[in-house]
């Protein structure tokens, strides 16, 4: 870690509507570093999605699309297929990509579509208040899960990673997590790859972070990072699921 | 340039590509697969994108972010296909994005069938998708016309910054006749540095752009829908396009019928009109905006004693004909559905009936 | 050279993520509101203060700033030295 730290020049400097705690800043300060650190800031361009992360075009210093909710891979394979040389990815949450646009997601992956995503799951759906997820553990209470996720009923969480990385197409499926300090330089380094691939004109990258919801999740900041640590990261673990050379 | 003898849908592909459009996503679906398979083969000769998308819904976003971006993009569809796209259709129009989409149409509801049709008028004049929106609809009654529609429609989308349609049936589509694609239709588009995320370092601007249809304070949607709403008033206002057809003549009857459906009526009128009874017509060329005050001025003949709206719908166009003739004569519909289409016998016999 | 740690009072959202963070117990939320109405973090013991950074790189709000400064007296908001 390094002795100076500011906002990067990607970031935009603006109060976020983001809920004490949320990990959405942290992400979006790691995307914003390393569009600096590559130089590409004015030739990016990010899809929101629909969820809490709707309004990131309001932060980021380059330009943006907003999608449905879902649709940001449809859309970035459009922006990349007329405009290869932008780089482009889309920034969205788990009910955003592993349910409704879990077709659009699956397809661009598979075609190899030379975009990255950054795909944040905190295994709840956030904006709309804290509905179950396909990403939601077993047991987790929820407001559409009151009783906890009742997995003979709706099945066990999905794992998007293990299950994108199943795929012989796409160039790098990653999962790190920025809930300590401790993982957030990895995480840094996935999203980093994940963008250089796209820069190299390597097909499809994707960057899952596991993250902490402590609105919707209804506990502590702190408390929320405890049980991400002991509940989330055992079931969604952490590491490289696939690379340009083979699996990681 | 000379004339080709070309299938409908191939000659839309084509039109697009002398439009200056070479970027096309689409889903098969019958009855317009072809212009996708014409454009597999003939975009890569061109340098263009050709992208079959796994859905009618992410071809739409397709579209979207190719459109917003400042790229000439179109796609092709039939009626199951466009509703699928038509959430995406309103994000468009929401963010402001130009799009071409041609619909085929075939017959429905649900999976209908697969032959010509024109269910979907009040789908594509009305409300295509959630919100509060309108498209151009174009509604070409030839080969020719699909072609030379196609090209303008273009210009007019980055113009008014709106999706634009052409609103085709299953006959113009799988139809052959001669084409030509005029050079004076081929354009480029001119404002997309303006609002379209074109990368800060090709436009050598330091400001992003932002392409959203997201408005969460009322003030300012509300604001944005004004603004929506005075450009559709500017295209009611410069954009209506319709064909008179023997309207010189003292007519009894005025059909009033667009696309496929109209040429039986230009037979069936040529036949009265050789039989003593003269019938005239006016066919909207676009049926969005609607060529209400070409209506209404049409039944101030004096003997026009009656006008009839004749479509391969159950009577969806008839409401925009009612609404131009304000009451001032009798307002009849005729049409059939799921393929069938009415021949110039029975348009003859309806308007002989009308016509006392 | 000399670094100086700065919280953004006006940003922070009093999560107090940085204050379980931070190896060397620096940090501590404040007891008056700030202008959002959260309790910002401040430094409570800011001679303690060994610039890793590790606050601001958990902090969601990038209300931390560390930046080097010239050799000075301390400043207010100012930690460590």
């Amino acid at each position: 870690m390094g002795k100076i730290f500011q906002k990067p020049e990607a970031l935009a400097d603006v109060d976020t509507h983001y809920c004490p705690g949320c990990t959405h800043g942290i992400i979006h300060r790691l995307v914003a570093e390393v569009i600096d650190e590559l130089d590409v800031r004015g030739r990016t361009v990010g899809i929101a999605p629909v969820g809490c992360a709707v309004l990131a075009y309001n932060y980021f210093t380059f330009d943006f699309q907003e999608a449905a909710h879902g649709r940001a891979p449809a859309m970035a394979t459009g922006i990349k297929r007329v405009r290869p040389d932008l780089m482009v990815f889309t920034y969205q949450g788990d009910g955003d990509l592993a349910s409704i646009g879990m077709s659009e997601i699956v397809h661009a992956a598979n075609r190899g579509e030379k975009f990255t995503t950054i795909f944040v799951n905190n295994a709840v759906y956030g904006m709309t208040g804290g509905q179950m997820a396909p990403t939601t553990m077993p047991d987790q209470i929820t407001t559409t899960s009151p009783a906890g996720r009742d997995t003979d009923e709706v099945g066990m969480p999905i794992k998007v990673s293990e299950l994108l990385a199943a795929l012989q197409t796409p160039a790098y499926i990653a999962r790190q997590t920025v809930i300590r300090a401790k993982y957030i330089r990895k995480a840094k380094q996935a999203i980093k790859k994940a963008f250089t691939y796209q820069l190299e004109g390597k097909c499809f990258s994707l960057v899952e972070i596991v993250s902490t919801c402590p609105t919707n999740w209804g506990m502590t900041p702190i408390d929320s990072i405890k049980w991400a640590e002991d509940t989330l990261l055992p079931y969604y673990q952490l590491g490289e699921y696939k690379t340009p050379n083979g699996a990681g | 340039m000379a004339k080709v003898l070309m299938k409908g849908n191939e000659a839309i592909g084509e039109a697009a590509i002398k439009a200056g459009c070479l970027n096309y996503f689409a889903y098969p679906i019958t009855p317009q697969s072809e212009v996708a398979e014409y454009l597999a083969k003939r975009l890569p000769e061109v340098g263009g994108v050709f992208l079959q998308g796994e859905s009618e819904v992410a071809v739409s976003y397709m579209l979207y972010g190719a459109a917003g971006c400042g790229e000439r993009v179109f796609t092709t569809s039939s009626s199951p296909g466009v509703s699928l796209m038509s959430e995406g259709i309103s994000y468009m129009a929401g963010a402001q994005c130009p799009v071409v989409l041609v619909n085929i149409m075939r017959g429905g509801p649900g999976l209908g069938g697969i032959l010509p049709s024109q269910a979907d008028y009040l789908q594509a004049t009305k409300s295509i998708g959630h919100g509060d929106f309108r498209m151009l609809v174009f509604a070409p009654a030839s080969v020719q016309e699909a072609v030379e529609m196609t090209m303008v429609a273009f210009p007019l989308a980055e113009k008014y910054r709106n999706p634009v349609m052409i609103l085709g049936d299953g006959l113009i589509g799988q139809m052959m006749e001669p084409v030509e694609f005029p050079d004076d239709l081929r354009s480029e588009p001119t404002n997309k540095n303006d609002w379209a995320t074109t990368g800060m370092d090709k436009r050598g601007s330091d400001r992003p752009n932002l392409v959203k249809s997201l408005f969460l304070d009322p003030e300012k949607l509300n604001e944005h829908n004004l603004m929506l709403k005075a450009k559709y008033e500017r295209m009611q206002q410069d954009e209506v396009r319709f064909e008179p057809y023997n309207l010189d003549s003292e007519y009894k009857v005025l059909i009033v019928s667009y696309g496929t459906m109209s040429r039986v009526c230009r037979t069936a009128i040529d036949n009265l009109k050789a039989d003593g009874l003269e019938v005239g017509m006016v066919r909207p060329q676009t049926v969005f905006p609607f060529p209400e005050n070409a209506v209404y001025e049409a039944t101030a003949k004096s003997g026009c004693n009656a006008v009839i709206s004749i479509e391969m719908s159950m009577g969806q166009m008839l409401e925009d004909v009612q609404r131009s003739v304000k009451g001032r004569k009798e307002v009849h519909w005729y049409g059939k559905c799921g393929g069938e289409v009415p021949t110039p016998e029975e348009v003859m016999d309806v308007v002989r009936s009308l016509a006392d | 050279m000399t670094h100086e740690h700065l919280v953004n009072r006006d940003k922070c959202k009093g999560c107090g993520v940085c204050v379980e963070a931070c190896p060397k117990n620096v940090l501590a939320l404040s007891e008056d509101v700030n202008a959002k109405g959260y309790f910002p973090a401040k430094q409570a013991r800011p001679d303690d203060c060994v610039f890793c950074a590790i606050c601001a790189t958990m902090c969601p709000d990038v209300a931390i700033t560390i930046r080097e400064i010239a050799d000075q007296a301390p400043t207010e908001n100012k930690g460590g030295k």
